[in-house]
C-alpha cells in the first residue's frame, strides 16, 4: 500500500513536478530513500550534511511533527501521509 | 544602527547593522502597516469593515498593533504550523487569525486572502502590491539611514520579501548616490523568513529590480550561520534574515570601499521554537 507524501511547491523540482507522491518505506529514513532513489538528489534539500532533517524543513508524519517523535526513525505506518513542509514562508 | 566591529574588522568597508527589531512591534514591518493603515483611514470608509492581510508573520504582529492602537478589527492570513510566537502575539493584540495550507506557503496565505477580499466587510491592505508599503521606506527608513551615518552611507543591503523596503529606500537614497543590495534566498525552499525566491514565488506588484544596483542570493545555513555569529560576536540576537542580511553586507564590503548598511529586519526571539538556536 505504501505511503502518500505531501511536498510544497518549492520541491516540485526535485520530483519530476508533482507535489504528492507515492512512496515505501517503515520509517521517515526509508521513505527519503526511496523517493532518493527515483528522484537523485531529494534527501540532500531535505536532509542536511549530517543526515538530519534541515533546521528551516519540517516533517509530519500525519499530525506528528516528527523532529518531537525520533526524527528520520520515526515510524510511517503503512497507509499514512507524509507532510514535507517549509519551516517558514516568504514575504512575512 | 551599530558597527559591527568584529564580523566586520579587516574589510574594505565599514559594516553597520541597522536593528528594526527596536520599532515597537519588533520588527521592520511595523513602517509599511502603519503607513497602509493611515492611508486606509484616509481614502476608505472603515466604519463596522474588517483590516485584513496575509503574512507569515510580522506583519501579522505589525498590523494588529497598529490596528489595536487605531480602533480597527483585523484578520489576517497565516501558513500553519509555523513558528508559534507570531500568532499568539497577533492574537494577544487582537487579531484573528485564518490558518491556511502550511504546503501552499506564504503563497497560500495570499491567495486565501485574495478570496476573503471579494466580501466588501473587508478592507484588504496587500502588503505586496500597495504603494503605502514602499512609501513608508522612502519616507523613514531612507532618510533615517541617511541621518544616521551622517550622510557616509554609500550601500545598503537588505532582503527581497515584499520588496517594500528596497523599493523604497531605493526612492530615497539612490539620488544621493547609495547603491542599493536587494539579497534573496538562493534556492525555492529556504528558511529566510520574510524573504522571497522572485523567481518560483507571486511576484508582489510592487516589486520593481531596477531600483536595485546588485542583486545577489544567500543560502539559508549561510544566514542561520551569521545570525549564530552575530549573537556570539556582537551581541545581537536577530532572524534569519537579519543573518542573510550581513552576511550579504559581508561580501559587499569586503569587495568596496564605502559604508555598508546591513538591514536587520527583526530578532531572533520570535525564532526561539524553531530548529534555528538547536
Amino acid at each position: 500500500m505504501g505511503v502518500t507524501v505531501r511536498l510544497p511547491g518549492t520541491l516540485r523540482d526535485a520530483v519530476g513536478g508533482e507535489t504528492k507522491i507515492q512512496a515505501s518505506g517503515e520509517t521517515l529514513a526509508e521513505v527519503f530513500a526511496d523517493i532518493d532513489r527515483r528522484h537523485p538528489g531529494f534527501r540532500a534539500r531535505v536532509l542536511d550534511d549530517r543526515g538530519s532533517i534541515r533546521a528551516y524543513v519540517n516533517v509530519y508524519v500525519g499530525d506528528t511533527d516528527a523532529r518531537g517523535s525520533g526524527g528520520l526513525a520515526t515510524a510511517v505506518p503503512d497507509g499514512s501521509e507524509v507532510m514535507v513542509i517549509p519551516a517558514m514562508a516568504g514575504g512575512r | 544602527m551599530v558597527p559591527l566591529r568584529r564580523i566586520g574588522a579587516g574589510l574594505r568597508g565599514e559594516l553597520w547593522g541597522k536593528l528594526e527589531s527596536f520599532n515597537p512591534g519588533g520588527s521592520v514591518k511595523d513602517r509599511a502597516e502603519l503607513w497602509m493603515v493611515l492611508d486606509a483611514e484616509e481614502r476608505l470608509d472603515l466604519d463596522g469593515r474588517t483590516i485584513l492581510d496575509a503574512t507569515s508573520g510580522n506583519t501579522g504582529v505589525a498590523l494588529a498593533l497598529v490596528c489595536a492602537v487605531r480602533g480597527h478589527r483585523v484578520e489576517l492570513c497565516m501558513p500553519d504550523k509555523l513558528s508559534v510566537e507570531r500568532k499568539r502575539i497577533a492574537a494577544a493584540f487582537g487579531a484573528t487569525l485564518t490558518l491556511t495550507d502550511p504546503l501552499a506557503g506564504s503563497d497560500g496565505a495570499i491567495l486565501a486572502a485574495r478570496a476573503k477580499a471579494k466580501d466588501p466587510r473587508y478592507v484588504y491592505v496587500d502588503q505586496y502590491a500597495n504603494p503605502a508599503n514602499p512609501l513608508a521606506h522612502e519616507e523613514t527608513t531612507g532618510p533615517e539611514l541617511w541621518e544616521q551615518t551622517g550622510g557616509r552611507l554609500t550601500h545598503l543591503v537588505a532582503g527581497v520579501g515584499t520588496s517594500g523596503t528596497v523599493v523604497g529606500a531605493s526612492r530615497a537614497l539612490r539620488p544621493k548616490g547609495v547603491r542599493i543590495v536587494a539579497v534573496q534566498p538562493d534556492d525555492p525552499l529556504h528558511g529566510i523568513e520574510g524573504w522571497k525566491h522572485m523567481a518560483t514565488a507571486i511576484r508582489p506588484p510592487i516589486w520593481d529590480e531596477a531600483q536595485a544596483d546588485d542583486h545577489r542570493t544567500i543560502g539559508t545555513d549561510a544566514a542561520i550561520a551569521m545570525a549564530k555569529r552575530l549573537a556570539r560576536e556582537e551581541g545581537i540576537l536577530s532572524g534569519p534574515s537579519g543573518g542573510g542580511a550581513v552576511a550579504a553586507a559581508l561580501e559587499v564590503a569586503r569587495e568596496q570601499e564605502g559604508v555598508v548598511v546591513a538591514l536587520l529586519a527583526d530578532g531572533g526571539e520570535r525564532y526561539l521554537s524553531t530548529p534555528m538556536w538547536e
